[in-house]
């Protein structure tokens, strides 16, 4: 579930905002967004994807809630990077152009769809 | 009380995953007004966006083709029209040659030759917002939509909230397109929690009917703790039971039902160790990269420290029953209306049995192409008609009772009587009668007053759009008394001829079914 909006780091952009597909912030543009539903979010990790500031954190866990330490998230390099892995960042690569998806059936030991 | 919002359009579309963005750019190709309205946003909903999707990219080559057909044709339990097999295929490669000269940077093997039969979810969807922008589509984004409106003519537009302002809309167009996708419950399977079944309680308010509804007991695999349900990679793990059993040796296909049974017993786990090079570490991780995410964030190594698994379920998305198609446009029963995607019944196409993303993916495409250029040529012969549209739904909007939808209670209901593995992966008819009677008692709770507020108003309508939909299901399920295609029941384990049929649901109050037989 979403676990932090970094005041820091959010420009007040209002895009999670309108991105989330389960609508789970409140904010108007300029101001950082507030995590107001936090138990609709699907943990989809879209938001992170989409906030071109790294403010965003996304827990893994579906169903229950985390405390997280922004300084250890940054530490880790957390903060970003599952936008930094889809090459979303200015002068990134493109998970997409390096898609290796079309490989996998060499080292799969059957061909599997899904 | 803010006015609301009213606009005219000649095409409708609901819903912004794949199927609505291709019915809505198709729809403005053919020279029609286009408005999109989605729940959350066009380029992160649905069940696409977060993750990726394999595709049917076959080239035109007449043997390779009929092999395909003939191996859907006996996978969908024979229920699927070769004709229909064969529209797909043909779409879907024309399709993603559209997708690359719009910018996809699909990669390419060692000749030079594009290798179209994968998208990463995220650079898709945001590429088909572009699209479908530049195509001079109108987009409402967080703008679920509660309601069709109709009159003697069929459907001609709908309303919904803006989640963002409170504020009311409404879009009256000759043609809707429902692509709003299937229903999962809530079993917060990657980006499925927008999949509550609006568009089939919507359709079926208009006298629509839904077809295959007993094809919706798939599950996808993830972490217990995570959402990311990604079954591929699974391939190259071994799977262990709570008893130290080995479920799957990374040899061959996943035992289903041995992994379900023992999730029954207690925790199953799983590592990927057959990936026992850096090599091949790292062509997995650049191929379903969002598996790697939930692991890397615990600080789990994936390929070498069991991690433990569950099964969420995906209901109807990951399955082919949904709103009855009767043209090659997707129209459905009622005039003005038609249904793309995982809304749409998928059966002309892939019978009783998705068999993983790629069958849905292309049909995604295909149908939302159909629907949108239909669609339009509809509006541009029906659309001049004077019409007296009113709201056709009922169920989790008004009502005469002082009681309010307990929506939390309704919802936990409905789970308890879809998602458990007792219920939906090993089906029985001793079990699913108790589960369709559970669920039809909870109809009368939805038809009490909305919840308050925005989401209030919002969650009524899904909750209720639950409900509709373990209803049809449930009872599709218990009418079909054989195994078929992806459908099963355990006292009755094997096909049989005299069911080779199709089965037809209409009603909200009273449910109804009907046996159609399969087009040659």
């Amino acid at each position: 579930m979403i676990e932090l909006v970094s005041d820091s780091r959010c420009t007040g952009c209002g895009i999670c905002v309108k991105v989330c597909p389960t609508n789970v912030f409140d904010g108007a543009v300029g101001e950082v967004p507030v995590i107001a539903r936090q138990g609709d979010c699907q943990t989809c990790f879209m938001c992170e994807a989409y906030c071109p500031a790294d403010a965003l954190y996304v827990s893994p866990l579906a169903d229950e809630t985390e405390h997280v330490d922004e300084d250890a998230l940054a530490e880790a390099g957390l903060l970003g990077s599952w936008r930094s892995r889809l090459g979303w960042h200015k002068g990134q690569t493109r998970l997409a152009a390096i898609d290796t998806t079309p490989f996998l059936h060499r080292v799969e030991p059957v061909r599997l769809d899904g | 009380m803010t006015a609301r919002n009213v606009r005219d359009a000649d095409v409708l579309v609901l819903g912004g995953g794949p199927a609505g963005a291709w019915a809505a750019w198709s729809a403005a190709s053919h020279g029609a007004r286009v408005v999109l309205a989605d729940k959350g946003y066009l380029g992160s909903s649905g069940a696409t966006a977060p993750g990726g999707s394999n595709l049917l990219y076959l080239p035109p080559d007449a043997e390779l083709r009929e092999r395909a057909v003939a191996k859907r044709m006996a996978g969908g339990g024979e229920l699927s029209e070769a004709r229909w097999i064969h529209r797909v295929l043909d779409g879907v490669y024309e399709s993603l040659a559209l997708v690359e000269r719009w910018g996809y940077p699909f990669v390419r093997d060692e000749h030079g030759e594009p290798l179209r039969n994968h998208l990463q979810g995220p650079e898709y969807m945001r590429l088909m917002r572009r699209v479908v922008r530049r195509a001079g589509v109108t987009v409402l984004d967080q703008s679920p939509a509660l309601e069709l409106l109709a009159d003697r003519h069929g459907v001609g537009g709908a309303w919904g909230l803006d989640r963002l302002t409170g504020a009311e809309w409404e879009v009256r167009a000759p043609a809707v397109v429902l692509a709003t996708g299937g229903c999962a419950f809530l079993s917060k399977g990657l980006g499925c929690n927008v999949l509550t079944g609006d568009g089939l309680l919507m359709a079926a308010e208009a006298g629509a009917e839904l077809s295959g509804m007993e094809f919706s007991n798939s599950y996808g695999t993830s972490a217990r703790y995570s959402t990311v349900t990604r079954n591929r990679l699974l391939s190259m793990a071994t799977i262990t039971a709570a008893d130290g059993t080995v479920l799957y040796a990374g040899d061959g296909v996943l035992p289903r039902d041995a992994i379900a049974r023992a999730l029954l017993d207690g925790p199953v786990h799983a590592v990927l160790d057959r990936a026992d090079t850096a090599e091949k570490r790292a062509l997995l991780r650049t191929s379903h990269a969002v598996f790697f995410l939930p692991y890397d964030r615990r600080g789990i190594d994936p390929f070498t420290q069991p991690f433990p698994i569950t099964m969420r379920f995906e209901g109807t998305v990951r399955g082919t029953g949904g709103i009855r198609l009767v043209g090659d446009g997707c129209e459905t029963s009622v005039p003005g209306l038609y249904a793309a995607g995982d809304a749409a019944s998928r059966e002309r196409s892939h019978g009783g049995q998705s068999g993983g993303g790629a069958y849905n993916a292309s049909w995604a495409i295909c149908s939302g192409r159909w629907s949108g250029a239909a669609a339009a040529r509809y509006a541009a012969t029906a659309g001049s008609r004077a019409r007296r549209l009113a709201p056709v739904g009922a169920a989790g909007l008004r009502s005469g009772s002082p009681d309010t939808i307990d929506t939390a209670s309704v919802v936990a209901a409905v789970q308890r009587e879809t998602l458990p593995l007792e219920v939906s992966h090993f089906r029985s008819v001793t079990r699913l009668r108790r589960a369709l009677a559970a669920v039809d008692d909870l109809w009368p709770a939805v038809l009490q007053r909305p919840a308050p507020g925005v989401r209030g108003r919002v969650r009524s309508r899904e909750t209720a759009a639950m409900v509709a939909t373990a209803r049809w299901m449930h009872t599709a399920s218990l009418a079909r008394t054989e195994t078929r295609g992806m459908h099963r029941l355990a006292e009755h384990p094997a096909p049989d001829p005299a069911q080779r049929h199709r089965l037809v649901l209409t009603g909200l109050d009273r449910v109804s079914v009907r046996t159609e037989e399969v087009p040659a």
